[in-house]
Parts: C-alpha cells; sequence; structure tokens
C-alpha cells in the first residue's frame, strides 16, 4: 500500500503533459481541425524550454513559442492553402522532432539537467492528506493549471457565443457562414490554441517532469493526446477523465520497476495504446464533429 | 508541356538547385553527402540502394492506400511484424531454397494483418485509421523489444537481438562484394504490378473512386467503399510487411530493436513526392534513400547531425504540398483515343 | 390581399444591379421595390438570376453595379445587412444542434441560455411559429426547420423578410399554411419578398410581382393588374416549350415487385416499412413525398444501393440510377467524363478497366446527348448542372436498363434542362424500361406518370392521379 501514493503522484505528473495537450487538440477538434502535428508541438516545445534559461515562467514561455511555430505552418497549409489536414500534420510532426534532434545534437549535449525545473507548490494543510494529498495538491503550477483549464474549457465552449460558433463551424461550416461567423478565423484560433498547449505540454514534460530533454523524448504523447480526445468523446470532462486513466497507465511501468513485478518492463509500456485500441473501439464511435478532418468546401472568410 | 512533365521537371529542378546551393555554401558537409551517399561503388550499392529497397516497397503501399482515402500511418509497426514473421520462419532452414520465399511470403501476410487491426476498427467500428495505425506502431515497437529480450534472444543471451537466420534463407546478392541484394528485382516487380493495379484494373479504379469521392463511389458507382477502404488497408499493410522481411533476410540477417530506421515514416515523404503514381515511387525512393544515407555520411565526416534528414523530408513533403493538385495532377489518367 | 403599403414608404429597394460571375452575366440592370408592409413576389425560372439578387439585397453577394437601400438608407455592411432577414432555399442550420442553439448562432459575447429561451420564446408566440427550444434539428421535419430559419432570420431584428423558393421542399398543404402565414405576417405591417418560380403562388400571395427573365426585369408592377398569362409570357417569352408526355399506357410484364419490403437507412432507422407495390414495364410510376418521408430510402433500394429486408423487393439486372445530388452523389468532379461514365457498374465489374472502349463510348454518348464540355478528358466539374446531368442521363440510359430510378432529376434545372431530362425518362419508358421518378413539383409527376404513389412516414401508398388527393396523402390525411 505504501507503493499506493507515490504511484498516484506520478499518475498525476504524468497525466499533466496528456491532459494540456489534449484539452488543447479538443479545441482544435471541435473545429473541425484534426491536428495531427500535435506531436512535433510538444517535442518543439520540450526543445524550446530546455533551452530558454531563467524562471520556468521564461521557460513555459518559450514552450508555447515552439509550438506556436509549428501551428502558425499548420494553419497556413491546411486552413488557408486548404491542403490535406493528415499529411501536413504528419510533416509538421516529422519535422518538430527532425529539428530538435537536429539542433539538441549539434550542441553536443547529452541531455544535462535543466537547471530551471518547476518547483512542487504545497497546498497547506491539504497536502497532508494521507495517500491522496501528496499526489493531488502538492504539484507543480503546470499541473493546477491543466486542472483549471477544463472547467474553463468547458464554460468557454457551451455558455459563450464564441464557442457557440467554433462547435457549429466544426459540425457544418456552411451553417456557420450563413449565420455570419468567419469560419477560417475560428479554425485558425483553435488550430493555433492546440498547437500552444501543445507546445506547454512539451515544456511541462521538461521543467516538470522530466528535468531535462532527450532526443524524440515525447514518446508519442501527442498521438496518446488525440486518441484521448476520441476516448473523452471531444467534452472537457471526459478528455479529463480519459487523460487521467492513461496517465496512470503510463506511470504504472515505474511501478511495476519499483515492485520487481515479474511482468516484462515492455509488455506493461504495451498497455496505454492497447487500452487506446480497446477503449477506442468500445466507446469511441459518434460523436466526433461532423467536419472532423476535412476542409470545408466554401469557407470563404 | 503536359502537367506531369512540368511537375517533373520542377522537381528536378528544384533538387538541382538544391543540391548546388548546398555544395557552393558548405563544400565540406557536401563532400560528404557525396561520399556517403552515391559518390562511391560502395555507398552507392551497399548502402543507398539498398535502402530504397524498403523505401520504394512501402512508398508503393502508400501510395495505393492513400489514393484509396486510407491514412496508414503504421508502414513502421507492419514492417516490424513483417520482419518478426520473416524471423521466426528464417531461423530454421528447414525448407531448403524455398526458405527464403517462405520467409517473404508470411512477413507479406503478417503485415497485412497488422494493418487489417486497424482495417477492421475503421470499417465496423469508424475508429479513425490515422490514429490506431499509430498505436499499433507502438504496440509492434514494444513487441519487438519484448521478443529479441525474451523468448526470441540469440542464445548467449547478452545481446537484444534474435540469432542469426539460417544461411539458406538469405536473399542472393546481385554482386558478391555489396549489400545490394535480389530485393530490388522484387521492387521493380512490385512498382510495376502496383502501377498496373492502380490505372488498369476494375479493383484499382474503385480505390480511386473511393479516395476521391466515397459518396459518389458508392451511389454512383454501386461500390462497397468498405470493402475497397479495408482492401486498400490490407494491401499496404502486406507491402509494408514485405519490406520487413526483405530487410531481415536481405540485409539484417537477424531481428533486433531498429531494425528500421524510420522507413515507415519516410515511405511518407516517398509516396508524397511521387504523387502517389507507383512507377515514380521508385526515383522519389532514390531520392529520399539518398538523402539519409547522405545525412549519415555527414554525421560521420562532417559532424552534421544525421537527424537534419527528417528535416528536408519534411520540407519536401510541404513543398509538394504546397503545390495546387500534388495528387490529383499525377494520379495516372488514361487518355481518350483521340487527343481532346 | 394584405393591407397596402403605408403612403409609399419603401422597406426595400434595389437599383441598376448588375453582377458578373467571370464570363458569365448573371444579372444586368436589374431591381425591385418592396413597399411596407406588403409582400413582393419575384418570379421567373430556374437560372433566372433571383437568388443572386436577392444574396445582393442581403448583403452576402457584393453588385458590381447598382445600390441597396434598407428602409430608405443605403445599405453599406460588410456581409448581412442589418434590418433584412432571409431564409435560404438550402436551409442551413446545424443538423446537430437543437433549435436554441441553431437560433442562438451568430451571436456575441456571453451565451445565457435561459435569456435566449426567453426571446425565442416571446418571438415564437409574437409570430405564431411554434417551437420546441430543446429539439434537435437533424429530428425537425423540413417545415418545421424552415420555420425554425425563419424565427433566426425574425430574431436578428428584420423588417424584410426575404424566402427563396420556401414552398419547394413543402407538401401542398404546409405551402398553404406557410403561404397563409406569409400574408398575415404582412398584414402586420412586415415586408415579405418572396422568390418562387411558382406563378399560381405569386398571384395568390403578393400584393406586386417582378419577373426575372435571363438577369433582367421583364415585368413589374401590381398583382392585381395582371394575369397569368400575361406573367407566362413575361417568364419565357414566345410560350413556354412543351414539357415532355406521358406515352401510351403500357400492359407489360412486372419489371419490380416489393412484398412487404421494409428498408433501413445507413445509420440502422427504419425509412420504409411494409411497403408492397408492382412496376411494369413500360410504365412511368411518380412518387410524390415531402421530405424526409422515406423517399430518398426507397430510391436507394430500387436503385440496389440499399438492402430492403425483411419482406422481399425484386428487382431486374440492369438498373439506370439518377441520384438527387448530382455533384456530390452522382458523379466525381475530379475524373474525367470517361472515368465518370466508368463509374456505372464499377462496383460489380471485374477484371481489367477496357479504357480504350470507355474513351469511345464517352465520345459517341457526348454527341448524342449533346453535352457541352471541352472533350472526354476534360473534368466533370468543370461542366455545368444541366450538363452535367446530361452526362449523368447519358451514363445510365445508355445500356437500356430495365428500370430507371430518378431522384428529382430536375431540381435546380432551368427549363431547356428539365425537358430534356423528362423527355429522356419518358423515351426510356417507350422503349421498355420501368421508369420511377420522384419530384416535389407534383404537376411534373401529373404530366408524365402513369401511377403515383405516395410516401408518408415510411408508408407506401397507390394514389389517385388527382392534385388534392396526392396533396392529401403526402400528409397522411385520407
Amino acid at each position: 500500500m505504501s507503493e499506493l501514493s507515490p504511484f498516484l503522484e506520478a499518475a498525476v505528473r504524468t497525466a499533466t503533459p496528456l491532459l494540456l495537450a489534449a484539452i488543447g487538440e479538443t479545441v482544435s477538434q471541435r473545429a473541425g481541425v484534426l491536428n495531427l502535428g500535435l506531436e512535433g508541438c510538444i517535442i518543439a516545445g520540450a526543445y524550446a524550454a530546455y533551452v530558454a534559461s531563467g524562471a520556468p515562467v521564461a521557460g513555459y514561455a518559450a514552450a508555447v513559442g515552439g509550438g506556436l511555430l509549428l501551428g502558425l505552418t499548420f494553419v497556413l497549409f491546411v486552413v488557408f492553402l486548404r491542403r490535406d489536414q493528415v499529411i501536413v500534420g504528419a510533416a509538421l510532426t516529422m519535422l518538430g522532432l527532425g529539428l530538435t534532434g537536429t539542433l539538441f545534437r549539434a550542441q553536443g549535449q547529452t541531455g544535462a539537467l535543466v537547471a530551471t525545473a518547476e518547483p512542487a507548490l504545497h497546498v497547506p494543510v491539504l497536502s497532508s492528506i494521507p495517500v491522496v494529498g501528496q499526489a493531488l495538491f502538492a504539484q507543480p503550477a503546470s499541473t493546477y493549471l491543466a486542472v483549471l483549464l477544463v472547467p474553463v474549457v468547458w464554460w468557454w465552449l457551451y455558455r459563450t457565443h464564441h464557442g457557440l460558433a467554433l462547435r457549429a463551424v466544426g459540425e457544418s461550416p456552411d451553417a456557420a457562414h450563413a449565420a455570419g461567423i468567419r469560419v477560417r478565423r475560428v479554425q485558425v484560433v483553435a488550430a493555433l490554441f492546440s498547437a500552444a498547449l501543445g507546445g506547454l505540454a512539451g515544456g511541462a514534460l521538461v521543467l516538470a517532469q522530466a528535468g531535462a530533454f532527450a532526443e524524440d523524448m515525447s514518446a508519442g504523447r501527442g498521438f496518446l493526446a488525440i486518441a484521448i480526445v476520441a476516448l473523452g468523446r471531444w467534452r472537457p470532462l471526459g478528455v479529463a477523465l480519459a487523460a487521467a486513466v492513461f496517465g496512470s497507465a503510463m506511470a504504472l511501468q515505474f511501478v511495476v520497476q519499483a515492485l520487481g513485478w515479474g511482468v516484462r518492463y515492455e509488455l506493461v509500456l504495451m498497455i496505454p495504446y492497447v487500452l487506446t485500441l480497446l477503449a477506442l473501439v468500445l466507446f469511441g464511435r459518434g460523436s466526433a464533429p461532423a467536419m472532423l478532418g476535412r476542409a470545408p468546401e466554401n469557407a470563404s472568410s | 508541356m503536359s502537367p506531369r512533365a512540368r511537375n517533373a521537371f520542377l522537381v528536378v529542378a528544384a533538387v538541382a538547385v538544391a543540391a548546388l546551393s548546398f555544395w557552393a555554401l558548405a563544400p565540406e558537409a557536401a563532400v560528404a553527402f557525396w561520399n556517403g551517399s552515391i559518390g562511391s561503388r560502395n555507398a552507392l550499392l551497399s548502402g543507398t540502394l539498398v535502402r530504397a529497397i524498403p523505401l520504394a516497397i512501402i512508398g508503393t503501399g502508400l501510395a495505393i492506400a492513400f489514393r484509396a482515402g486510407v491514412f496508414n500511418i503504421g508502414g513502421e509497426g507492419q514492417l516490424m511484424l513483417g520482419a518478426v514473421a520473416a524471423t521466426l520462419v528464417a531461423l530454421r532452414g528447414d525448407a531448403g531454397a524455398l526458405t527464403a520465399p517462405l520467409a517473404l511470403l508470411a512477413a507479406t501476410a503478417a503485415g497485412a494483418l497488422w494493418a487489417g487491426i486497424a482495417g477492421v476498427l475503421r470499417a465496423r467500428f469508424g475508429v479513425l485509421e490515422v490514429i490506431s495505425t499509430i498505436m499499433l506502431n507502438f504496440v509492434a515497437m514494444n513487441l519487438v523489444s519484448y521478443l529479441v529480450r525474451g523468448p526470441m534472444q540469440e542464445p548467449s543471451r547478452i545481446y537484444p537481438q534474435s540469432a542469426a537466420i539460417a544461411d539458406v534463407a538469405q536473399l542472393p546478392r546481385l554482386a558478391p562484394d555489396v549489400r545490394l541484394h535480389i530485393g530490388l528485382v522484387i521492387v521493380l516487380g512490385v512498382c510495376a504490378g502496383a502501377w498496373w493495379f492502380t490505372s488498369h484494373t476494375a479493383a484499382g479504379f474503385r480505390q480511386r473512386a473511393t479516395g476521391s469521392a466515397p459518396i459518389a463511389a458508392r451511389i454512383a458507382g454501386g461500390i462497397d467503399v468498405s470493402r475497397v477502404a479495408l482492401g486498400a488497408m490490407l494491401m499496404s499493410g502486406a507491402l509494408a510487411g514485405l519490406a520487413g522481411g526483405i530487410e531481415v533476410t536481405g540485409v539484417t540477417f537477424a531481428l533486433y530493436e531498429h531494425i528500421s530506421p524510420g522507413y515507415g515514416f519516410s515511405a511518407i515523404a516517398v509516396a508524397v513526392l511521387a504523387r502517389l503514381n507507383p512507377i515514380a515511387v521508385l526515383p522519389s525512393a532514390l531520392l529520399f534513400a539518398t538523402l539519409e544515407t547522405g545525412a549519415l555520411g555527414m554525421q560521420r565526416d562532417a559532424g552534421v547531425p544525421s537527424t537534419f534528414a527528417a528535416v528536408l523530408e519534411a520540407a519536401a513533403i510541404l513543398a509538394i504540398v504546397a503545390t495546387h493538385g500534388w495528387f490529383r495532377d499525377a494520379a495516372p489518367r488514361p487518355r481518350a483515343a483521340e487527343s481532346a | 390581399m394584405t393591407a397596402a403599403g403605408a403612403e409609399g414608404r419603401f422597406a426595400l429597394e434595389l437599383g441598376g444591379i448588375g453582377k458578373q460571375f467571370g464570363e458569365v452575366v448573371a444579372l444586368r440592370h436589374a431591381g425591385l421595390a418592396v413597399r411596407a408592409g406588403t409582400v413582393h413576389a419575384l418570379l421567373g425560372e430556374n437560372g433566372a438570376g433571383k437568388s443572386t439578387l436577392m444574396q445582393i439585397a442581403f448583403g452576402t453577394l457584393r453588385p458590381d453595379a447598382g445600390l441597396v437601400r434598407v428602409a430608405g438608407a443605403p445599405a453599406r455592411a460588410a456581409g448581412p445587412f442589418p434590418g433584412v432577414g432571409m431564409v435560404h432555399q438550402h436551409l442551413s442550420l446545424v443538423p446537430a444542434m437543437t433549435a436554441l442553439e441553431n437560433f442562438a448562432l451568430g451571436g456575441h459575447g456571453l451565451f445565457d441560455r435561459e435569456a435566449t429561451r426567453r426571446r425565442m420564446q416571446a418571438l415564437s408566440d409574437a409570430s405564431g411559429l411554434r417551437m420546441d427550444p430543446g429539439d434537435i434539428v437533424r429530428d425537425m421535419s423540413i417545415a418545421r426547420q424552415q420555420r425554425l430559419e425563419i424565427l433566426k432570420a425574425l430574431g436578428r431584428d428584420a423588417s424584410v423578410l426575404i424566402l427563396d423558393e420556401p414552398t419547394a421542399v413543402l407538401a401542398p398543404a404546409e405551402a398553404r399554411d406557410l403561404l397563409a402565414w406569409v400574408r398575415d405576417f404582412a398584414g402586420a405591417g412586415h415586408s415579405v419578398v418572396l422568390v418562387t418560380h411558382k406563378l399560381r403562388e405569386a398571384l395568390a400571395v403578393a400584393d406586386d410581382i417582378t419577373v426575372l427573365r435571363r438577369g433582367e426585369v421583364t415585368w413589374a408592377g401590381r398583382a392585381a393588374d395582371t394575369t397569368e398569362a400575361r406573367l407566362a409570357d413575361a417568364i419565357f417569352p414566345g410560350g413556354s416549350s412543351p414539357r415532355a408526355s406521358r406515352p401510351a399506357q403500357p400492359a407489360g410484364t412486372i419489371v419490380v415487385r416489393a412484398e412487404n419490403a421494409s428498408v433501413s437507412r445507413r445509420d440502422g432507422s427504419a425509412a420504409i416499412a411494409g411497403a408492397s407495390f408492382a412496376i411494369h414495364a413500360a410504365e412511368i410510376v411518380g412518387i410524390a413525398a415531402v421530405e424526409g418521408s422515406g423517399q430518398h430510402e426507397l430510391l436507394l433500394a430500387l436503385a440496389g444501393r440499399l438492402p430492403a429486408g425483411p419482406g422481399s423487393l425484386e428487382l431486374p439486372g440492369r438498373i439506370a440510377f439518377v441520384p438527387a445530388d448530382r455533384k456530390h452523389d452522382a458523379t466525381i468532379p475530379s475524373f474525367s467524363l470517361v472515368e465518370n461514365v466508368a463509374l456505372r457498374g464499377a462496383g460489380r465489374r471485374a477484371g481489367g478497366m477496357p479504357w480504350r472502349g470507355l474513351a469511345t463510348h464517352t465520345a459517341a454518348l457526348i454527341e448524342e446527348y449533346s453535352i457541352t464540355a471541352a472533350g472526354p478528358d476534360a473534368a466533370a466539374g468543370t461542366l455545368s448542372g444541366g450538363n452535367q446531368q446530361r452526362l449523368v442521363i447519358a451514363r445510365e440510359l445508355a445500356d437500356t436498363p430495365a428500370l430507371v430510378v430518378a431522384d428529382n432529376p430536375t431540381r435546380g434545372l432551368d427549363l431547356n434542362a428539365t425537358s430534356f431530362v423528362l423527355e429522356r425518362l419518358a423515351q426510356a419508358a417507350a422503349r421498355g424500361a420501368a421508369v420511377v421518378l420522384y419530384s416535389n413539383d407534383i404537376d411534373e409527376l401529373l404530366t408524365l406518370a402513369h401511377r403515383v404513389l405516395v410516401v408518408h412516414a415510411g408508408r407506401v401508398s397507390e394514389v389517385a392521379l388527382d392534385r388534392d388527393a396526392i396533396g392529401r396523402a403526402m400528409l397522411g390525411a385520407a
């Protein structure tokens, strides 16, 4: 039982970048834009955070910037030139991974620790609760941000006209256009939001989790985030739950090592991905925004 | 000049310009690139061409899949499953001269099966194949890691790789002192077959219709788009598996973790540059193989990180995609009896 | 008739409007003046430029020349003009969202559901258009969706309401209700522009009429001052070309037999249940139905694109199918004409594609059906709507099918194209094919069909060739 608390803590910490990326991607996909470059945004943000020196704030700002760089490229090709979302996204992921790998190697880095890692913020009293106290109330600021984003995004999507407009764009751009909504502008904002949060997630990976940068350290989290969005049925609360489940699955690998279970490490690593497939089969059908992945035919604004 | 000739000319011109400016700006790196890729007999026949083989095969499969509107991003995983199957067959030399063909057959089937999982998930449950194929990639990678450290590990239990395959299972080489093997011939056959399939068979036409306009294909053409998409997925998975089998029987002669330096992803660039035309996949694969071996050469001799190749590949995809109608322009369209 | 406009104030004026799309001149010196508190009908056949003119009036299209005045002041806003509401021919609602969300679409700031619901309720009460805010649009009938669209337009404080071909998708009784509402609405002081190609409708409801032909105004004035004949002349001078006429009554063999057949949609819901009927060779059967009654699924089943079961549906071997949406369902715009012709039977073809033969065949079809195109290798998307329909008809009728299924084949086509299509269908019947034709123009059906089947709420029943009987059956009344 003494393993439970560190496991929960690891689960929450691991889930944070997943949740950040997934929330951003949720907004993007509700607008009909599948940002497959999310993985690229994450690694770009991670590298940017690693390179930026100074307080974590600077690191996170750089991380968002890194994500946005890729996001702007994505928006140019997908929204303005109206090219295929999947191909452009895949290319941007390759670009992000290749570029960060190249720059990292060129600097001759071997993964030295970052001096400006994010400290954990202990909430007084609450963090002393046994078992869950450390896990829930002694996390870095990025975790609290991620959790806070969930109700904020929910409120924005369902209680503001901008959110309503975005949802309409993802379902029926023709109707949205007829209602005077600037379809292109909505898609640009949505895609950039997911790119920025992807970058932020990468920053959290470096500053709050690993404390260092390594090539390809994003390890498919961008794709996992996309799966999380589908599992959460494109709703903020569902996405948060799914992210929690996946954080736990990924944190499992540490527990297995610590407990010395007889299960092969590699098989445990498979769990999150197999889980995704199973869950998509059982729960993932329907409720995707009607226009997801397809370029609207007449979005002229 | 017809649009197709014009596009080919533009690509060649762009490559020439890029190469020349590279040489002008960084002569040392350029020389290292040259030597590493096509500057010597060894580099060309034992490096670049060998690398071009899996790129071309997977690229052809992707050309088929993308044309049918199926986004198979799982080439990497399908290749690995193919490699596993081929290794299992090739470890024993029982079948004599038939071992290698059997191994390749098993590899093809394994690749198709792995892709089939994603295909069925899409057909039956509406799961986006973009997500499922990527998930399957990760499962495959971890599966191989597990196998080469566990059940399939070589007898001395030191290295994370399988035992060497039987000598009789190795693909014959095209010349005694090079690594270039008979897989080259297989590639030519695959590309020609794929070209003929997409432009001259009813099944190929159905795939193209499904990829261009699935609703019209279903309603006007009475085409079962679900089945057609599944078929395209299986075909591309089979080819990726075949590539994995060829790598094991022709190049590595054993199974280990990083048997594929990202062929599954580079093949996307190959297919896109070829504008989904199976014949154009050949020069496209050669180009990207050159890029990758050249990058390795640059890392070795001039200290430029080889990951730069991925950057160039991504840039190539974006450049091609930016030109309007990257797919439609190059679709091999049968010409009318008299010119319009 | 409604009360005359107060002291000649104009709610909406368009003058000297010119609009060109590339080479095509859509409007030339067109215009109209809507007196406040009246119903103004804009008449003309399909393709005359009515929708274009109204988009300019609404503000979503900028004219090349001329000006627009709303309530006396020049309209200058970018995007929809304030005070003008428009309900388009093709409803622009978000199917997955509720009536409330659709109503609220396009607003600004916070989305206060309660306040919006109250506003919608008030508007609903004031205008007499019943609406339940919680209903999901895709579950609503077309008539209700249309009411929602009108509510939306009213919600923008429209003093002028433009309705573009609103009765095209309604059953006769629903159309009557709508037009009655329009009269009451104008009587309350609002102004309405009714865009229609139906002469009688215009005369029945409007105070003023403007006739558009080929982008120009050929007649404008009070409805009371004119006759049907004068208007018909203004719409198509020189008399209308005769529509296709019904071929002689056949006594052919049974080509299609349905026994208690059911058809389900792709999502599993039932569209047709317990249908029993027979169709004979050389016979033209018209299908009449309100949108959403299940007739699309019935036609898809007749064409062999949807399975029919339980129950049985016997179909012949060679079936020709002209789908409803020619751009999305019938052709692949990026494919060449040859490839589009090759689509016929592509689902069942085995072996190789005989491109040489197909190319020759396509060239022959282009010749025989007078299709205007750059050549057999031109992309189908470059053809005009009428020519695309010719291509589809050519491809489908070329190999003397035993059954021809046509789903609203004349929708959106001008008179010439419409005559062409109906003629070809009649010819096919004369050559022995069984023809099933769905049209939401009942008069078209009455001119051509030997028998009429009405589909209502999934049930198929045979009805006499009588306009009123058909209209009642479409709504499920006895």
